[in-house]
């Protein structure tokens, strides 16, 4: 078992109150699984990425744990967390294109950070060149400029350079969303054969994307207003979803390679609800065509088959 | 980088030229004749004296010549380091004038800047991360750099000065003692620069210190600040990335400042009476010098260039994105 979620909520302190953007999710992720999490904007998907990496000064652990290979992670508690930084959780950020300091040569940002982990940088530099050649990058990017490379050239340093330490787990935000179509493809075979070298256990690839989703992911997790929908094998979601939200989510998209962000979600009218002051119950019943009394009640997220789990009342 | 260095040469070679062409027009431009001052103050009534002392001045100054003629013995004078003879203090070569005065300029103006700079990105930077300091430095800083820059040193002359009586508040040694190589003078002309100098020095002070507070701010919010802390990297480590690169827009703001730090300097002369450059152009106006103000200001100009060349330099060593931008980016 590698990745344990219970019940975790995370919230943003702002002035009109908590927004409740994780409010209560519960999930595992096992050794060498690499799970997919799809939802509409604003769902909560980068805040769960955050959540249990490194929360940012306007997050509030609400409750809930995190353990990892069996040890808790103290979320909370940002000095305590950064022991699992890195080793242990690892993360590639929405912002992967900007994500590494313009002034300083990437190899001589790499040295510093591993000398901030007691990390001789001469001991790894094998290993990262030999990584570097996997993902058809040329050593020399070692001896330049973040500006000097291109966006997918900077997307595939930060994978690599964001697994160098053999991470259990790998969180991978919007990994491909800022690339193009060769380049996308690129980074997210390089993602499964990371997985497939043994350099990161588990992940969690976050995307718009579905078809990278599709691609990548062994299981998909679909998110709605800061609650759990449906968790399922790749293959299940896209041809046997059963979660209303979910069968409208796939049924919105007839072409793979769509970005549901893009496009109004035309089979689902309406918005999702206020995360400031949810209402109680099921969050899609608003939304829902099969709404019915008993969705006045928040629906458990519960194993209907084999690594199958929906939280709905009208799935049996 | 060759091409580069090459092409600021260039163009700051334009700029001088650009320069001394102005600086040779506009005395011209001053209203009041010069000679006629020099002839007025010898108080001669007889015509015909009048007259010769007018030709002999003229041609001394060189203005008998056309005025195209003038102005290439004017570059012809200057390679030979050569700016032509004070009115004012005649027969004073404006050159050495202007050489006894630099010292004085130079004397508050490096130390103020070099340490404003230090100390003021010192603090900011530390600002950046005591709210306890913020809450003092910040309001201060405001306080100082939003006051009219007269005030400030009229503030320093009377409460230093005047009021405490710790520091003289006029001249550049006391008007009794002859400049000399001894400890007392040496001490006296350190009594004298230090109101002029910590003048200059507060003024800038407070923007330094508040620019690179904001910057560090703004840098410890910036994506490869968060990516880095997501990675464990400690607060050390993060801090001294965002302090190299927040003295970066520094580094360009010092450039850009040099003019109205100058500028500073020399209002502060005036101020405070020291011999520098500024009450130079002060005295050069009052007395229709237009050789010895031309003289000044030629100065000050090739020291601003001067200045902003080693600035632009030394900005391209410490930032490799305008690096890359010269030699074009691979991709
Ligand atoms: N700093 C913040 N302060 C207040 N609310 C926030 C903040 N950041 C996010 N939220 C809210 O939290 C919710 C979840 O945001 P999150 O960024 O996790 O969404 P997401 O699923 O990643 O969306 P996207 O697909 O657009 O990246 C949203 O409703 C958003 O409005
Ligand atoms: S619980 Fe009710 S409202 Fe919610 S998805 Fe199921 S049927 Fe729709
Ligand atoms: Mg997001």
């Amino acid at each position: 078992m590698s990745l344990s979620v219970t019940d975790l909520r995370v919230h943003y302190r702002t002035l009109r109150g908590d927004v409740k953007a994780l409010d209560g999710v519960t999930f595992e992720v096992a050794d060498g699984e690499i799970m997919g999490i799809a939802g509409e904007s604003g769902c909560g998907k980068t805040t769960l990425g955050k959540a249990l990496i490194r929360l940012d000064t306007r997050m509030k652990h609400a409750g809930g744990t995190v353990a990892l290979d069996g040890e808790k992670l103290p979320i909370a508690d940002d000095g305590a967390m950064r022991r699992h930084r890195y080793r242990e959780v690892s993360l590639i950020p929405q912002y992967a294109m900007s994500a590494m300091n313009p002034t300083r040569k990437i190899g001589r940002m790499i040295r510093d950070l591993l000398a901030a982990h007691n990390v001789r940088y001469a001991d790894v530099l094998p290993e990262l060149e030999r990584r570097l050649k996997l993902v058809g990058l040329d050593i020399d990017v070692l001896k330049r400029y973040p500006i000097e490379l291109s966006g997918g050239m900077k997307q595939r340093v930060v994978l690599v350079l964001s697994t160098l330490l053999n991470p259990s787990l790998l969180i991978g935000d919007e990994v491909t969303s800022a690339l193009d179509v060769s380049s996308q493809k690129a980074v997210a075979r390089a993602l499964v054969e990371f997985r497939d070298h043994g350099f990161v256990r588990s992940m969690i690839v976050i995307t718009h994307d579905i078809s990278v989703l599709f691609q990548v992911a062994d299981t998909i997790l679909v998110m709605y207003a800061g609650h759990l929908a449906e968790k399922a094998p790749a293959r299940t979601i896209i041809d046997e979803p059963l979660h209303p939200y979910t069968k409208m989510l796939i049924g919105a998209l007839p072409k793979v390679g769509d970005r549901y962000e893009e496009q109004q979600l035309e089979g689902i009218e309406g918005r999702p609800p206020s995360l400031l002051d949810p209402p109680a119950g099921c969050r899609f019943r608003a939304r829902c065509p099969l709404a019915h009394d008993r969705c006045a009640e928040a629906p458990p997220f519960r194993e209907v088959a084999e690594g199958h789990q929906v939280a709905c009342w009208a799935v049996s | 980088m060759r091409g580069y260095l090459a092409r600021k040469t260039v163009i700051y070679g334009l700029t001088f030229v650009v320069a001394v062409t102005l600086n040779w027009l506009i005395p011209r431009l001053m209203p009041g004749d010069p000679v006629q001052r020099m002839v007025a103050r010898a108080a001669v009534q007889h015509p015909e004296t009048i007259a010769a002392m007018t030709a002999y001045y003229e041609q001394t100054f060189g203005l008998d010549l056309p005025l195209w003629q003038q102005y290439l013995n004017y570059w012809a004078a200057l390679f030979r380091g050569d700016l032509g003879t004070s009115v004012w203090l005649f027969p004073a070569p404006v050159a050495q004038v202007v050489l006894d005065a630099v010292p004085y300029t130079l004397g508050i103006m490096i130390p103020a800047i070099l340490l404003s700079f230090v100390v003021g990105n010192s603090v900011g930077a530390m600002a950046a991360r005591s709210r306890w300091l913020d809450n003092v430095a910040l309001p201060v800083g405001y306080l100082v750099t939003a006051m009219p820059y007269m005030w400030l040193a009229i503030l320093l002359a009377w409460g230093l000065g005047v009021a405490l009586g710790w520091f003289p508040v006029a001249g550049g040694y006391d008007f009794g003692m002859v400049p000399q190589w001894s400890w007392a003078f040496a001490g006296d002309l350190l009594q004298h620069w230090v109101l002029p100098f910590l003048s200059l020095f507060l003024v800038s002070l407070g923007g330094w210190a508040i620019g690179m507070r904001n910057l560090i701010i703004y840098e410890l919010e910036s994506d490869y600040a968060n990516y880095l802390s997501a990675l464990g990297a400690p607060k050390r480590l993060v801090r001294q990335y965002a302090f190299r690169n927040a003295m970066l827009p520094q580094i360009t703001g010092l450039a850009l400042q040099l003019g109205t730090i100058l500028g500073g300097a020399l209002v502060t002369e005036i101020v405070f009476a020291y011999p520098g450059l500024g009450k130079l152009v002060l005295s050069a106006i009052q007395n229709q010098d237009f050789f010895l103000l031309q003289g000044t200001l030629l100065f000050v100009v090739i020291g601003v260039l001067l200045a902003n060349f080693v600035i632009d330099i030394v900005y391209v060593l410490v930032d490799p994105r305008t690096r890359t931008g010269l030699t074009g980016g691979t991709s």
